[in-house]
């Protein structure tokens, strides 16, 4: 059941994040790509397959985990995206800010200079 | 010999932590730019020499076995890859000793050059799919930042253009490393491609395999995901140009090589042709694109995306001459397409631009120049005997053995046109008279013996790669063969990474 609900959430994300990447407003476009960048961490995280089992911690005295337990990697791989898409967001913020500061607009069509 | 495996990634490293200690002083940057990137073509060329003799190179990192640790790889397309970018690095790096200006250097141009090229070279090495991911991501930080590094307005503005659609990719080959990952258990490239073939699934790993086809297909500056490259290539400093056009999109290249070599090829009837037919429109829309254009770095710029066709086809028509092909394309078109930015440097660092509207006369006025520029763009128009005509006579003989005329007869009118491109620069900047402006402008300013040799050294020393190639066609073909050879039969890959032999 539970993934039912979170594979709507990522719909949802996805959905809202392309919405808004097709508006011509910058602030708009990167609010999409941060929405989008979580919705494939969720993703990751569902499509591992989620379960109520142990979590992977190796109990004193012995030296394997007590079968069966919980798949650490993905939480691992989304640990990473999270960080790098952290430091993504932040550079795009800043590029946005002084583009804003030398263009004065924060409207993709009037930022043609460089297509033509 | 382990060593010398992860030495393409360890060297630009410790070089972007020492340039970044001496940030203040900015000799030492540039003693470290071009030493390092000396050292790191020495490296990646013994590790070619290695692989090519000795087999594919394997390195479990932190000596966690395979499918558990991180391994890194060095077949002969890494290996071959890893060379060229080890050429692109020490040529650009000389070039902009003169080339880029004092205050980029001040700002931290070299550190971000080394991070630049430890990405490039980490994303060859690595047999893992999450950490390309993470190499992806090294090497597209260091690339905004190389863009926008000065932040002047068209900078500024072909920054957000190239930062959102690469952004946008990377969470796409993301969300398709998700689904995978949950269908298959597994990152290590070797690893899956056992398991792909062995598995029931095929039509869920085919809608993968197309997820990651888009991700790297806007990597790769492929149709029709391109329009990113023709608007952000000419905005910053020249240096920065020529390595983002000898060496990005080829990383996509590469990635694309790799996945549907090693992994999904289970149903290349279908996902084979979609690259070919991708191939064939991204050769016509970028020579479209570029015919339209006035201005050197755009032209060239629209010409990367043509190129990038050429060496999709290779894999699109996936036999062993059309993949050597491929090879052989990518050896000629990173050398021949910095060599052609890096002499829009030379032009725009002695006028201050590059309009063809503005410029004319360089005939006259540096004859020599005017000879180094009709090498590589002989060579990239497809002329004989230079290197880009064999590189299209493989991949043209290779689709008229499978009978796909339509892809040929594309390749060959997309060559035309390419010559008619190139014939464009030449009659506007070289022919023509020469502006009373420009003619001003190149009397005033007196060449200085370092700026004659760091930036016509690279040149010629590219312009010679090209000719050398054109001439022992030869050894290159060979190589090109045996590596295709080694793509199209991945037991090799898969048993050196997964049990550590090489020999069966």
């Amino acid at each position: 059941m539970t993934e039912v609900f979170l594979s709507l959430a990522i719909g949802v994300l996805y959905a809202a994040g392309l919405y808004l990447m097709m508006c011509r407003n910058i602030a708009k476009f990167i609010i999409g790509l941060g929405l989008i960048g979580h919705g494939a961490n969720l993703l990751i995280f569902t499509a591992a397959g989620l379960s109520t089992q142990r979590a992977p911690i190796v109990p004193p005295g012995v030296t394997i985990p007590v079968v069966p337990i919980v798949d650490p990697l993905p939480q691992a791989l989304i640990l990473t995206a999270i960080v790098i898409g952290f430091g993504l967001m932040a550079f795009v913020l800043a590029l946005f800010l002084s583009a804003h500061e030398v263009e004065g607009t924060d409207d993709l069509e009037k930022m043609r200079s460089t297509d033509q | 010999m382990n060593l010398l495996l992860p030495a393409p990634l360890l060297i630009p490293l410790l070089c972007a932590i020492l340039s970044l200690l001496g940030r203040r002083a900015v000799g030492v940057q540039r003693f470290l730019a071009v030493s390092g990137c000396c050292l790191n073509l020495v490296v990646s060329a013994c590790l070619l020499y290695v692989v090519d003799n000795e087999g594919i190179q394997v390195m479990q990192a932190g000596s966690w076995p395979a499918p558990f640790g991180i391994s890194l790889v060095v077949d002969r397309l890494s290996a071959i890859m890893l060379t060229l970018s080890g050429l692109m690095g020490a040529t650009v790096a000389v070039f902009s000793l003169a080339a880029m200006d004092q205050s980029r250097q001040e700002f931290g141009f070299y550190f971000f050059y080394h991070t630049l090229l430890m990405g490039v070279n980490g994303s060859f090495l690595t047999g893992d799919l999450f950490n390309l991911y993470v190499w992806f991501e090294v090497m597209l930080m260091s690339s905004f930042a190389l863009m926008s590094l000065g932040s002047e307005r068209a900078q500024l503005e072909g920054g957000i253009k190239y930062v959102a659609l690469n952004v946008l990719s990377t969470a796409f080959f993301l969300a398709a490393l998700g689904v995978l990952y949950g269908m298959t258990g597994t990152l290590n490239m070797a690893h899956l491609a056992t398991i792909v073939r062995s598995a029931g699934e095929q039509g869920m790993l085919t809608t993968v395999s197309l997820l990651f086809m888009v991700a790297f297909g806007i990597k790769s500056a492929a149709f029709p995901l391109f329009f990113w490259l023709p608007a952000s290539y000419h905005t910053p400093p020249t240096p920065v140009s020529a390595i983002f056009a000898g060496l990005l999109t080829k990383v996509g290249v590469y990635a694309l090589i790799r996945l549907f070599t090693l992994v999904f090829v289970q149903d290349a009837e279908f996902t084979h042709r979609i690259l070919l037919v991708a191939s064939g429109l991204t050769m016509l829309t970028g020579v479209l694109g570029a015919a339209a254009q006035m201005e050197m770095r755009r032209i060239l710029s629209f010409h990367i995306v043509s190129q990038v066709g050429y060496m999709i086809m290779g894999l699109g028509l996936f036999t062993p001459l059309a993949l050597a092909g491929s090879v052989f394309y990518i050896i000629h078109h990173v050398i021949v397409k910095t060599n052609l930015f890096l002499v829009a440097g030379v032009i725009a660092f002695r006028t201050g631009t590059n309009e063809l509207k503005a410029l004319g006369g360089f005939v006259r006025a540096m004859p020599w120049l005017a000879l180094l520029f009709l090498i590589p763009a002989m060579s990239l128009a497809g002329l004989p005997p230079l290197s880009g005509f064999f590189a299209k006579l493989m991949l043209i003989v290779a689709s008229f053995r499978e009978s796909s005329w339509v892809i040929a007869v594309t390749a060959l009118a997309v060559g035309f046109l390419t010559l008619y491109s190139m014939t464009k620069i030449w009659n506007e900047v070289f022919w023509k008279p020469m502006p009373a402006a420009i003619d001003e402008a190149i009397a005033q300013r007196l060449w200085t013996i370092r700026e004659r040799v760091c930036l016509f050294g690279p040149v010629m020393a590219l312009a010679a790669c090209t000719v050398l190639i054109g001439f022992c066609v030869e050894p290159v073909f060979a190589l090109s063969e045996r590596t295709a050879g080694q793509l199209l039969d991945p037991d090799e890959y898969i048993r050196a990474v997964l049990t550590g032999s090489v020999r069966p």
